[in-house]
């Protein structure tokens, strides 16, 4: 039986820093992250005075248990870097990430939820923003971009993530997954204007980021980057969990693309551990047909499979939701976070695929590369440009501009999901069904008494020694059913951790 | 140069110039060619004033 899809984005956002000569990236995320935190604080959004929690590096300390809170001392966030990176009452990470500022949502228990919190980092992005012009300098401002190229061949990534089951072969989850992360674009890509592999004769492609995959398998990220990533680093019980850590997903602005991404995605690798997959569908060339796929608007070209068969990715997609809903009926959607959101995954998934097929320009609702070729091809014929003209390139970077006067996906006639009060409050609230509850009503608690934090642990200052590390191995507990009353009727963290020690 | 070829090499049947034009080909018609005509009506208010110089600028390294 698979096990719950907890899951999970971490988005990394372009940045532009507006009248200074030679703006750093680095620098300028750091005053955009550091602006939201001053900004919090000024308005009173901690209990317990500004949390200045540093993330624990636990890549860097692979030791660390019991016997390794003496070293936890010198794990400063001052001490190891001098860049920004704070967890925030919601459970979410806001860091910068080399040259970006990022943000990783929560731990989320379903699709939805993550759609939820994925809107409430832009928000936290924008209000950042605001926050940056604040101080800065009068003419000075940062501006955010959520997409994934600079059209001059950088990338960076909007990653996913889903808790697996050990159990399941590495090897099963790569040949299973493949297909559906290099035909899944049709509805999940965000569009891209021009072409950074040297195909001159594409004008616009379907995403952001299939230019820069050059690998099957691998655990690069940032150079020959492959189709499935290998990364083991499962932040929960390693003899239990796997974490697939997905690098190769556009960052979206439509919430219901989002949402069929993360959806679509967390049920096949249901299906894998379920062993419900028809078939094992094998490209001649996996990594050619990631690209093929991105270049072909019409989503006719068929893709040249190993048994000497072709399908196009439409067809694949159509087989990966035919099982789905064949594995609904006899596995039920309780790995994929419960009936409603698994119908609700279905429903759009199958909608996208009947509107793709019957003419993919009738998706401009909910697919972003729809909507963003119908727009600047829109442009483009009204005022006789050819492709590879810059206003058009303008046009796709403002697409993604987090500004909400400026962003050109707000204006688009995007189909809302979510609605405003939940994406509103899940700024700074957490989850209540993923063990981020533990940790983002702690942080907004006790913020004063905790050195650290971790997805999958805790370290608390008490004023006696040693630090107390709480572990959390397991995603699923920590939840509000679990411990909300234990926090609520705990005035210190001292009390909390008796509580939770009996 | 293999993936350049197979990339390149058109569907049987389908000439490039068909593969332009499908997209385009949107049948759902007359209400949302006006939404689009409204929008790009507007669009040159928000628009970055000088592209050449924002797409030029847009530059960012490093990342993952």
């Amino acid at each position: 039986m698979a096990i719950e899809k907890i899951c999970g984005i971490e988005t990394e956002y372009g940045i532009v820093m507006k009248g200074v000569d030679e703006p750093n990236p680095i620098t300028a995320s750091s005053i955009l992250i550091n602006s939201y935190l001053t900004r919090l604080s000024q308005e009173g959004g901690f209990a317990h005075g500004m949390p200045r929690v540093g993330w624990d590096f636990e890549d860097e300390s692979p030791d660390v248990d019991a016997r390794g809170f003496s070293a936890l001392g010198s794990l400063a966030p001052e001490v190891e870097t001098h860049l920004v990176n704070a967890v925030l009452t919601n459970g979410a990470r806001y860091y910068v990430d080399h040259a970006h500022p990022e943000l990783s949502t929560p731990e989320c228990l379903d699709a939805r939820s993550v759609v939820v919190f994925d809107r409430a980092a832009e928000l936290i992005l924008a209000k950042s923003m605001v926050a940056a012009e604040s101080i800065l300098p009068e003419g000075q401002s940062i501006v955010v971009y959520k997409n994934n190229s600079d059209g001059k061949g950088n990338s960076y990534g909007c990653h996913e993530n889903y808790l697996m089951d050990r159990e399941t072969p590495f090897g099963a989850i790569v040949n299973n997954i493949t297909p559906h992360f290099v035909t899944r674009q049709i509805f999940c890509g965000a569009g891209k204007v021009g072409c950074e592999a040297g195909y001159a004769d594409v004008g616009f492609e379907i995403s952001q980021r299939a230019d820069f995959f050059e690998e099957e398998v691998g655990l690069e990220t940032t150079l020959k980057r492959p189709i499935v990533n290998t990364r083991d680093e499962p932040h929960a019980d390693p003899q239990k969990y796997r974490r697939l850590h997905v690098i190769i997903g556009d960052a979206n602005m439509s919430e219901i693309a989002t949402f069929v991404k993360v959806g679509s995605t967390a049920i096949v690798l249901a299906m894998i551990e379920d062993e419900s997959l028809k078939r094992e569908i094998r490209f001649m060339a996996p990594v050619a047909s990631v690209r093929q796929v991105s270049h072909d608007l019409t989503l006719k070209r068929p893709l040249e499979l190993v048994d000497g068969t072709k399908a196009t990715a439409l067809e694949i997609q159509r087989e990966y939701f035919e099982c789905a809903q064949k594995w609904s009926e006899r596995h039920g959607f309780a790995s994929v976070g419960g009936d409603d959101v698994g119908r609700l995954i279905l429903q759009h998934w199958g909608s996208m695929l009947d509107g793709l097929e019957s003419d993919p320009m009738s998706q401009s609702h909910v697919i972003d590369w729809v909507a963003k070729y119908r727009l600047v091809d829109g442009y483009r014929e009204r005022h006789n440009l050819q492709w590879g003209d810059a206003r058009l390139s303008a046009l796709d970077l403002q697409y993604h501009d987090l500004r909400p006067e400026k962003s050109l996906a707000a204006r688009v006639g995007l189909e809302k999901f979510c609605n405003d009060a939940e994406i509103s409050s899940a700024m700074t609230e957490p989850p209540t069904t993923t063990r981020a509850y533990f940790r983002g009503k702690c942080l907004s608690k006790f913020a004063s008494e905790i050195v650290a934090a971790n997805w999958d642990s805790m370290v608390f200052d008490i004023g006696t020694d040693p630090l107390r590390r709480v572990p959390m191995m397991e995603p699923l507990r920590g939840t509000a059913a679990h411990v909300a009353s234990v926090i609520d009727n705990s005035n210190n963290a001292s009390e909390l951790l008796d509580k939770l020690s009996t | 140069m293999a993936e350049r070829e197979q990339i390149r090499k058109p569907a049987p049947g389908k000439t490039e110039k068909e593969v332009e034009e499908t997209p385009a080909a949107s049948e759902s018609g007359e209400r949302l060619k006006a939404e689009l005509d409204d929008l790009l009506d507007e669009i040159d208010e928000v628009l970055e004033t000088n592209a050449e110089d924002f797409v030029r600028s847009f530059v960012q390294k490093g990342g993952e």
